[in-house]
């Protein structure tokens, strides 16, 4: 027998004790590994709550009275991110609106590419407060955007000012940006050719 | 002592052939009210600072000077005083209170950028900043205008050395200015010391911020983000002018923007088109690409003998104007002109022995860029 | 001569240790590992430190001179992450190991055979990471941080080892921890109650629930990252529903408590260090305790103040700004324990007390400008620039490098059973006090001035600042050497050390001979 054993020495010292704390330190190592990924709902949560970066979670048919003593202006702005191509701009830079009202207006896209490509625009509202007051009914972002080579479509967004939005607040700047999520290369090849098919 | 004095020599021979700029020890005062506030407010909690650390580390000198055991000192055996604890605990506590207040005061003001009369939205590129003012019909690209030859100490460094671009962002003085930060690749943070504005640009959201400069003037910022390779050399500089220049400076703008389209319709000879292209590379590509065309291994392809600039010519264009999805290659389209873009094609197919001999029409940019617009 | 009399000696009296690689390969001793991980720790350290001079030497002057912007993005990123998990961590785990059981009266960590697994998984982690500057697209290029999309999206193909590498550090860290905790509540000699317990062993027990909280949460944001990058999620990613802004925040809920798990093992050597050589009890037990605990709390509740400039709320600015000014409550109360301890006691000034009177100085410093950057409005002008760096180093170099070297020079002659020589360490301390203090102070400056951190070239106005930072990075740099030697003299030899090896220094480490038998505590002390 070896005399220095480590495992026998420190039995000797203390029982089982070891093998709870083990245990309830590795069970409390999984459970903060787990509550690593819980806080990518937490935060999501904590947004809508506060209205943090400006994103808009409210969406879907909304009714209000409208307000019409009070008028808000809209500023529509629209961001390329880095490599998508589509010439994209909103219908109109600026709304006059009453809160409650519904509104209407537009985005313009065109791909002027000689490929197929898929886009999704992601909204943000400025200030961030204003961001919970903002009801989206109808958005070209909540869903992904296939164009065509050559192709322009006219996206629509249906909105509404809530009149609780608070008294200090006269604009709102409502951005997209759009994101080209083409899936890579040898897939967008793939897709183009099957489609070429078809059309054959 | 070769060396020693080789080193010494070569030291004062950097510093006597670099321009000196006044350096300071303290963050600059701005102008701004804001930034008037935020200097007042480091500079309370400054000496506060300094007035704890003369008491504590005074009391700690007292006792290394005289409770030293070499000048006899025998050891006391007091080890706790609960009133001395509790007393130690709240004072630092009400000091604490007496920052928070006016920090907050600070703060709030900070946060209302409402009711501002220029509405400025300011796009993080890597490595560039692009502003586009709402409602006014501009939109330019400000990149760092310092050449190579000066960072690669061939040439002597400017005064404005990495704090210089090609295009500054114009602003009225006294009027209260927002900004919309986004960006369009990476985190980047525009920053201006000066105005105490420091706004992170999150790709796919914007922030806001604002400033009213009361006086004319130029000032300068950096990017304040790590935003990859060329974080160093994506500078700020704004021009304050008054009301009347500023509104001369946008219909200039706006008629500038409108010659260079154009311009787009005259044809150009091949040697124009190299001449201009080469600028244009300098400044566009030669950060990825590098000067000599060969690009950094595994990094950033090279150009020369490089099938897009040997190959056809659309595509060639294409990947220019739209750029490259998945990779470093951003879409030039909006960012150079179609004259600009027709001389770097040019300059790229017949430069560093790519001697392909074809050329681009800026007419022909001119359409695909216009052909996209019209849908 | 002296090797031959302690070799026979241990044959003389324990079981001794094995010989040859095997050894040190399959060793289940505390001291051997404690060992290991100090040798590791001074490794990481030199490395990192090759580093930051290669830095230093790009910044020397304006221009780019040495090294280009990619590489030297690279060399920022690896020395953050060398020094924070492979030199400052390492070195805590390694006294811990070499310690802990001693000063609680214990034969050995509770967990042998886990111990030698966290130790030699590291060499590996930090043999992948390093490799990775040899990849295709070089190695990790966006800073210690490594915020999203720059570290996802943007970042080069190496970053996928860099993030197993991340995996493999926080699996040793957390089996580290695992180990001290079981050590510290079940191996406790009878008699020695919680409240008895040194400050050292209180602190890092306290660091080893940080660890076990906090290591699982970066375990957690890199997987995402993982997933992000070949997986197509978009935890981090606006296109797909996510947010970049998530990743700082969940990268600073692990990162600020980070900081503090590099700090309070600090605390605990310094609070061993002072009373021997004020000779003289610490001031205030308890209430040093109660303080780790609440600095503890607090790290939890803070890490937006990192994120100052991202576009918080309002309120959020305002909740993170209290609650960092908060830490510095019983941040004071420590440093006046500290200060009553030395008050009216009869102080020597052997190298471990140089070090942390030298800590209490610096790292207080390192406070006051972390109180000053609390201060949300001021930090719109501090953040990111090299009023940031010049804080940090000054609680993490001072801090705890320094606090770490004193607490090496305090138990190197119950190690070795030699004492070191005097001078050389007299010689070490001032140097390093001079190198760091000229490295660091003039970043104060430049960051005020407006020097952004992370740039390999910088405008004109801050060049002098930068040109005196750069000659100190040298001299603190080259003077480790001096320490290195020293080290190596006293493990060869030196004036022969007795058990107490200072003038009566509390603790049960101190009851048994020096060199510390192979084995020790194999009955266990009586505390009274």
């Amino acid at each position: 027998m070896k005399p220095h054993d480590p495992d026998q020495e420190i039995k000797r010292h203390n029982g089982g004790a070891h093998r709870k704390t083990v245990y309830q330190l590795v069970l409390a190592s999984v459970l903060m590994f787990g509550f690593g990924f819980a806080l990518v709902p937490l935060y999501d949560v904590f947004c809508e709550v506060t209205g943090l970066n400006g994103k808009v979670t409210r969406t879907g048919p909304v009714t209000l009275t409208v307000d019409q003593a009070r008028t808000v202006r809209v500023q529509m702005i629209a961001v390329n991110n880095e490599t998508m191509p589509w010439r994209f701009h909103a219908e109109r830079n600026e709304l006059v609106v009453h809160p409650g009202e519904d509104q209407l207006t537009a985005y313009h896209v065109h791909n002027p590419t000689g490929r197929w490509m898929l886009g999704q625009a992601v909204p943000s509202v400025s200030p961030a407060e204003a961001a919970q007051y903002l009801h989206k009914i109808n958005c070209f972002c909540f869903e992904q955007q296939p164009l065509q080579a050559q192709e322009s479509r006219q996206m629509p967004l249906l909105f509404v000012v809530d009149p609780a939005l608070p008294a200090h607040i006269h604009t709102i700047t409502l951005s997209y940006t759009l994101f080209d999520i083409t899936p890579a290369q040898r897939t967008a090849l793939n897709l183009e050719q099957a489609k070429r098919r078809v059309v054959l | 002592m070769r060396v020693i004095a080789q080193l010494l020599l070569l030291a004062f021979a950097c510093s006597a052939g670099s321009a000196r700029a006044d350096w300071q020890l303290n963050m600059p005062r701005g102008v701004t009210e804001i930034s008037h506030a935020v200097f007042d407010l480091h500079m309370l909690i400054f000496w506060i600072c300094v007035a704890i650390a003369v008491v504590v580390f005074g009391v700690m000198f007292w006792s290394i000077f005289h409770h030293r055991k070499s000048r006899g000192a025998r050891a006391h055996h007091f080890h706790e005083n609960t009133l001395v604890e509790v007393i130690w605990t709240l004072i630092p506590f009400v000091i604490l209170i007496g920052m928070a207040v006016p920090a907050t005061a600070t703060l709030v003001k900070m946060y209302d950028a409402s009711e501002a009369e220029v509405d400025i939205q300011i796009t993080g590129y890597q490595w560039k900043w692009r502003y586009q003012y709402l409602g006014e019909d501009i939109d330019f690209f400000s990149s760092m205008s310092t050449p190579r030859e000066e960072i690669e100490n061939k040439q002597r460094k400017g005064r404005h050395y990495l704090l210089e671009v090609d295009n500054p962002l114009v602003i009225p003085a006294g009027k209260k200015v927002r900004f919309l930060v986004t960006a369009a690749d990476v985190i980047h943070s525009w920053w201006v010391p000066d105005f105490a504005v420091k706004k992170d640009a999150i790709p796919g959201f914007i922030n806001e911020a604002w400033t009213n400069v009361p006086e004319p003037g130029v000032y300068r910022g950096q990017c304040a983000e790590l935003c990859g390779k060329d974080h160093g050399f994506m500078p700020i500089v704004v021009v304050v002018k008054p009301q009347q220049e500023y509104e001369q400076w946008l219909a200039q703008t706006r008629a500038k923007q409108l010659a260079v389209k154009a311009a787009a319709s005259q044809s150009m000879s091949m040697e124009q088109l190299m001449t201009r292209g080469e600028e244009v590379y300098k400044t566009a590509c030669a950060a990825c690409h590098q000067v000599n065309g060969m690009g950094l291994a595994n990094v950033f392809p090279a150009l020369k003998d490089s099938p897009i600039a040997l190959g056809d010519i659309n595509a060639h264009i294409d990947i220019v104007l739209n750029g490259k999805s998945g990779t470093a290659m951003q879409a030039y389209r909006d960012q150079l002109s179609a004259v600009d873009l027709a001389a770097v094609i040019t300059w790229e197919r017949n430069a560093w022995g790519n001697n392909v001999g074809d050329k681009v029409e800026p007419a022909t940019i001119q359409k695909m860029i216009d052909g996209g617009a019209e849908g | 001569m002296n090797t031959l009399t302690r070799n026979v000696e241990c044959e003389h009296t324990e079981h001794g240790p094995a010989r040859g690689l095997s050894r040190w390969f399959f060793t289940t001793n505390h001291k051997d590992i404690g060992t290991l991980y100090l040798w590791f720790s001074f490794l990481m350290f030199l490395t990192g430190g090759c580093m930051a001079l290669m830095i230093r030497a790009e910044l020397f002057q304006p221009g780019l001179q040495l090294i280009q912007p990619d590489f030297f993005n690279q060399m920022t990123t690896m020395h953050g992450l060398i020094m924070v998990f492979g030199a400052v961590m390492p070195a805590f785990v390694g006294l811990a190991n070499w310690m802990l059981p001693l000063m609680v009266g214990a034969p050995d960590m509770a967990l042998p055979r886990m111990n030698n697994w966290s130790f030699w998984i590291l060499p590996f982690a930090f043999a992948m990471m390093i490799s990775t500057l040899f990849m295709e697209g070089g190695g990790p290029n966006f800073g210690w941080t490594f915020y999203a999309p720059l570290s996802t999206t943007y970042a080069p193909p190496s970053v996928t080892f860099f993030i197993f590498a991340v995996h493999m550090m926080g699996i040793s860290s957390i089996m580290g921890a695992i180990n001290v905790i079981a050590t510290i509540l079940n191996m406790r000699a009878p008699g020695m109650t919680m409240m008895k317990l040194p400050l050292f062993v209180w602190t890092w027990l306290i660091t080893a629930f940080l660890l076990i909280a906090v290591m699982p949460v970066l375990a957690g944001v890199v997987t995402m990252m993982l997933m992000d990058i070949h997986f197509g999620t978009s935890f981090f990613n606006a296109a797909g529903g996510g947010d970049p802004v998530l990743f700082q925040h969940i990268f600073w809920f692990f990162g600020h408590p980070e900081v503090y798990i590099m700090i309070l093992p600090a605390f605990g050597i310094v609070s061993e260090i002072i009373p021997t050589f004020a000779r003289k009890r610490l001031f205030g037990y308890a209430s040093m305790v109660y303080a780790t605990a609440s600095i503890a709390f607090l790290s939890f509740i803070v890490w937006a103040h990192h994120m100052f400039t991202v576009g918080l709320p309002l309120m959020g600015e305002i909740f993170f700004m209290f609650a960092t000014m908060l830490i510095a409550v019983p941040t004071g109360v420590k440093v006046f324990n500290w200060i009553a301890t030395m008050f009216r006691g009869s102080m020597t000034f052997e190298t471990p007390m140089l070090f942390s009177l030298a800590f209490v100085v610096l790292f207080t410093i390192g406070g006051f400008s972390g109180l000053m950057l609390a201060i949300a409005p001021a930090d719109f002008q501090y953040h990111d620039t090299y009023f940031v760096v010049a804080h940090f180093h000054y609680v993490l170099v001072p801090g705890a490098v320094f606090a770490i070297m004193a607490g090496v020079y305090y138990w190197l002659p119950k190690w070795t059973g030699n004492y070191y020589n005097e001078t050389l360490g007299k010689w070490h301390f001032w140097c390093s006090f001079i190198g760091v203090n000229l490295t660091f102070f003039p970043m104060h400056f430049i960051g005020l001035a407006g020097m952004p951190r992370r740039i390999p070239d910088y405008a004109l106005q801050f060049a002098d600042f930068n040109m005196v930072a750069s000659i100190g990075a040298f001299i603190f740099g080259f003077s480790q050497l001096i320490f290195l030697v020293l080290v190596i003299k006293t493990i060869r030899g030196g004036d022969r050390a007795p058990a107490q090896v200072w003038d009566q220094p509390q603790g049960l480490e101190w009851t048994v001979p020096s060199p510390a038998p192979y084995h020790t505590f194999a009955e266990p002390p009586e505390v009274k």
